[in-house]
């Protein structure tokens, strides 16, 4: 045995050593796989402080250890730091192999016995594998300076601000013609009830005028090519049917276009808008988009009043959708959320009860800049309510749809609450399950709405019907809900019932996450690296995320995301390069015959068939080791580093203590 | 000075090994004018005990084929070792077990049981084997089946491999060839546990099919469609294990219009054909939804023997979990 092995087992305070018994474990490590190469074994209550550390360090320097093992935590969270000791000491830190005995055993047993002997079986794997190792060297590629940020709305906004303000260049791609997202919509912001136009539109402004920004909106990333750095992204432009280097934005098209139809986004089915349109007056950019399917010229042939009007002759009845391919070193990806669809409780009446209203219509109903021009009315558009009821939790903390808390539904009914009272002077009833304001001044506006005597009912409304009991009903909406303080069912009359809607991953996240590389929770929220102390970056590098992508979060959230995100770009900006970890696949020429099996596997298009020498190839730096081309090579000719067959095969036969049982097996 | 010794031995083989050597045409009178040869017993008559009589080490080569299916195999293997300088694993069923470690799939009283009962057998009085039998003269015995058939190396140390089923006559005659080189001084042998007589790509190198980016939207059966003779017949979806099977025939069977079926075993550094080759399908599969995987793997009516036809023996498996079931033989 040529390799001087070192092995440290760590205590993990109790973690580990409260399960398995980690002296043991160390003293059999230096006795039993002495003869594989072991030369010293110590436990030690933290290996992962800088004591520890320095441990191996000392070691390495001393007895000349030529590799190390440590059985500790999931090399998740701390093979970098061992991998550093090792560098510390001049020793290269892929000869380094630290083995799980925290999350793959004294976690997951109650047995000290059992446990303690797979924590041995597992470190034997270890040390059976190092010896395999070979030095590496990390691929250093340089960073593209640019980001792309996938999302306008408010924590989109935000990251794009801060990256371009920092100097750099900045991508904002938005699906709809404008940026501004679910806040433009909106009247108020709780709890300091500030217009949220007034503090959103500022920012959608200095987004469209910075010199940094390339704001594409109608338009939405295609396809993603390459690695953090060095990212190509594939972006359709939709057809504006306007040319935007001519339109001044004057609105005389939307004024003159004859057809009306719904405004399903903006306006959430409330209101109409034109075929030619801008979502709303402060769009971002200016510049309207005719809505194609539903335009006149384009179902029937004629009409072009836009065209006719437009001063500048901004108007392009032939313009195709453009795809552009922009180079960016990081992605930031704000994409939101939808809506639950109140639809699916048909027991509470929304599109059968006329003044059931969703809270998304409710916001425009209550926007000054709304279809009612901020008028609390009733559908029929002039009777104004005199009792109101906002339900809580609308598909949100219930089994049968989301069981998460949607987080904004409480500070969003107690800002409806106090609207409708400021407005209207209605009797107000809020039927919530749980009350939840956990953040900076929440709970001193719910204080706020109690002393306005809003009705605060604690129960999950079962039913809102029009099926009256008695002579007050009649024309009612009646709430019909079990008020669990007073242990009693209640059947409460209401003129309007607002649904206070849970919100939802965007129904298109799981093939959105797929094309960006990241992974989706099971509800279909963006899951982040971790989910405490890295909440904006993702398993994937390069890639962040911000916002509502990543679950449920009211605007402050949202914002502190957009700019963590901005911040943990820009730091990847500054490094101007970045060390790419050297676990690379390798094909070996003479075995390979060319079969292209492996030619379409590569998620990162790093495999190249060469035509004259017949036989695939795999560029390094795009390669990122991910193993399935290794995997897939039906004539073993590719060989991924750090993961070879005989690596893979020494752990195997070390976990097995094939190792020590040749020894033990002596016949008698 | 006396001629080097040849031996060559059949344990549970087929027998085309044999005529696969014969097969070698003017060739085989090199063999007679440079070695002496001793045992052969598809060849000659010999009886155990002249073997058993010789001194060790001195027969220079052994082609040994066939697995090890009976103790009387694993007695002759251990023999020969014994008294052989260099000991080749010669074709596929020594190799890796091929046709007859299929037979690995069934404990053993279910192989007998279809040997000695199914409807193609006369057997009126349901006559079964016994390892030993009472005579007047004394007592008789036959060999005993083990429970799974293994490979020759996982009973003896082997020299050399040479795969396929049967090897190639062209490759048998560079052999002898490098072996006569050998003896005259003229080559080195390769380095011990080598495979020889075959390449170290796959039956792809030597295809002129051509290939092309594989995405598989079907399996077909390659009798029930007109494959296009030009083009790779995996990409046709018909499969041909060529992808993963050592170089080493002239592309055979692809040539001929029928796909690889892979008797010459795993490439090099293979560690297991059987799964390599799944992996290899499975990564081409043109589909994500999985009822549509579902239908597209249903076109393998045979997995089992697509993907471990010679080398389930020779295998990580080994052998099916019923072959080593409780027997009644």
């Amino acid at each position: 045995m040529s390799e001087k092995i070192g092995v440290y087992v760590c205590h993990c305070g109790t973690n580990i050593a409260g399960i398995v018994d980690v002296a043991d474990v160390s003293q059999w490590a230096g006795e039993k796989l002495a003869a594989n190469g072991v030369v010293i074994s110590r436990d030690y209550k933290f290996m992962c402080s800088s004591l520890g550390q320095e441990l191996i360090q000392k070691d390495i320097q001393e007895q000349g250890l030529t590799r190390v093992v440590v059985a500790a935590c999931s090399p998740h969270l701390h093979e970098k730091t061992f991998r550093n000791a090792c560098q510390g000491a001049d020793l290269n830190p892929y000869l380094c192999e630290l083995v799980s005995i925290r999350e793959q055993d004294s976690w997951v047993h109650t047995d000290k016995v059992a446990a303690t002997e797979k924590a041995k079986a597992i470190l034997s794997g270890g040390v059976a594998r190092v010896e395999h190792h070979e030095a590496l060297e990390p691929l250093r590629v340089p960073i593209h300076p640019d980001t792309l940020v996938v999302g306008g709305g408010i924590a989109g906004i935000q990251a794009a601000l801060e990256i371009a303000d920092a100097g750099f260049h900045v991508y904002l791609v938005e699906r709809e013609p404008s940026i501004g997202g679910h806040m433009a919509q909106f009247d108020k912001t709780f709890p300091t009830l500030d217009c949220s136009a007034c503090i959103l539109t500022p920012k959608m402004v200095d987004v469209g005028n910075h010199p940094n920004i390339t704001l594409l909106t109608w338009s939405e990333v295609q396809k993603v090519d390459g690695y953090i750095g060095n990212f190509v992204a594939t972006i359709k432009q939709k057809a504006r049917y306007v040319k935007i280097e001519d339109c001044t934005g004057c609105g005389i098209c939307w004024e003159k276009c004859p057809k009306k139809v719904v405004d399903e986004v903006f306006e959430a089915g409330l209101g109409n808008r034109k075929v030619i349109y801008t979502p709303f007056p402060q769009a971002v950019p200016k510049y309207p988009v005719i809505d194609a399917p539903n335009c006149t010229y384009f179902l029937k042939g004629t009409c072009k009043a836009c065209e006719k009007f437009c001063p500048t002759g901004a108007i392009d009845f032939n313009q195709q959708d453009e795809e552009i391919t922009v180079q960016v070193g990081n992605i930031i990806l704000a994409t939101g959320y939808d809506l639950f669809d109140v639809r699916r409780m048909p027991q509470y009446g929304y599109g059968r009860l006329a003044n059931v209203y969703t809270s998304l219509e409710f916001e425009r109903l209550g926007n000054a800049a709304g279809p009612t021009g901020g008028n609390i009315v009733l559908r029929d558009g002039k009777t104004v309510p005199k009792a109101v009821g906002i339900v809580h939790c609308v598909g949100s903390r219930d089994q049968n749809y989301n069981p998460y808390c949607s987080a904004i539904c409480c500070m969003q009914s107690l800002k409806f609450a106090h609207l409708v009272h400021e407005r209207t002077g209605a009797e107000v009833y809020n039927f919530y399950i749980d009350m939840r304001t956990p953040s900076k001044g929440y709970e001193e506006f719910y204080q706020r709405l109690l002393e306005e005597g809003t009705h605060f009912v604690r129960g999950k409304v079962a039913e809102v019907t029009n099926l009256a009991r008695i002579p007050e009903e009649e024309g009612k909406l009646i709430v019909q809900v079990e008020d669990t303080l007073i242990g009693k069912q209640r059947r409460i009359p209401l003129d309007m019932v607002i649904l206070s809607a849970g919100i939802q991953a965007r129904h298109d996240a799981k093939e959105v996450g797929k094309l960006f590389g990241i992974s989706c929770s099971a509800d279909a929220w963006y899951i982040e690296r971790h989910p405490k102390l890295d909440p904006v970056a993702t398993m994937t590098d390069g890639i962040y995320i911000a916002g509502c992508a990543q679950g449920p979060k009211d605007i402050p959230a949202s914002v502190a995301q957009g700019a963590a995100a901005a911040a943990r770009v820009l730091g990847k900006i500054q490094q101007k390069e970045i060390s790419l970890e050297p676990v690379r696949a390798t094909v070996i020429e003479e075995h390979c015959s060319g079969c292209r099996i492996c030619n379409d596997l590569c998620p990162f298009s790093a495999i190249l068939y060469l035509e004259d020498k017949k036989v695939s190839e795999i560029n390094p730096a795009l390669c990122q080791g991910c193993g399935t081309c290794v995997a897939a090579c039906p004539a073993g000719a590719i060989s991924g580093t750090g993961f070879s067959n005989e690596q893979i095969l020494s752990q195997i036969e070390g976990l097995l203590l094939l190792n020590i049982r040749q020894l033990e097996a002596v016949p008698a | 000075m006396s001629k080097p010794k040849f031996a060559m031995y059949w344990a549970a083989s087929c027998g085309g090994c044999e005529i696969a050597v014969l097969n070698i045409h003017e060739k085989i009178l090199d063999v007679d004018a440079n070695f002496d040869v001793v045992f052969w017993p598809v060849a000659m008559d010999a009886k155990y005990k002249d073997v058993e009589a010789m001194e060790d080490g001195s027969i220079l080569l052994t082609l040994f084929n066939g697995g090890i299916r009976n103790d009387e195999n694993e007695h002759i293997a251990h023999l020969l070792r014994k008294k052989s300088k260099i000991l080749v694993a010669f074709g596929s069923c020594a190799c890796e077990g091929c046709i007859p470690g299929l037979a690995n799939f069934s404990p053993i009283n279910e192989i007998v049981e279809t040997a000695f009962s199914t409807i193609s057998t006369d057997n009126p009085q349901g006559i079964r084997p016994q390892t030993s039998y009472q005579m007047p003269e004394g007592e008789i015995h036959i060999p005993t089946l083990y429970p799974v058939l293994r490979t020759l190396d996982s009973v003896v140390d082997v020299d050399y491999y040479m795969p396929g089923c049967p090897p190639e006559s062209h490759q048998i005659g560079a052999v002898i060839d490098l072996v006569v080189q050998v003896l005259q001084g003229k080559a080195e042998l390769p380095p011990k546990g080598a495979t020889i007589g075959a390449g170290n790509s796959t039956v792809c190198d030597e295809c002129k099919r051509t290939r092309n980016v594989k995405t598989i939207k079907e399996f077909s059966r390659i009798q029930l469609m007109h494959a296009d003779p030009e083009l790779c017949l995996l990409e046709q979806g018909i499969p041909c294990n060529g992808v993963a099977t050592r170089s080493g025939c002239d592309a055979r069977c692809p040539t001929a219009g029928a796909q690889c079926i892979g008797c010459y075993g795993p490439a090099e550094g293979v560690i297991d054909y059987g799964a390599r080759l799944v992996s290899a399908f499975a990564s081409v599969i043109d589909a994500n939804d999985p009822a549509e995987i579902d239908r597209i793997l249903d076109g393998l009516v045979d997995p089992a023997g697509q993907f471990y036809r010679f080398n389930l023996a020779g295998s990580l498996l080994k052998a099916g979990k019923s072959a080593f079931q409780r027997s009644n033989v």
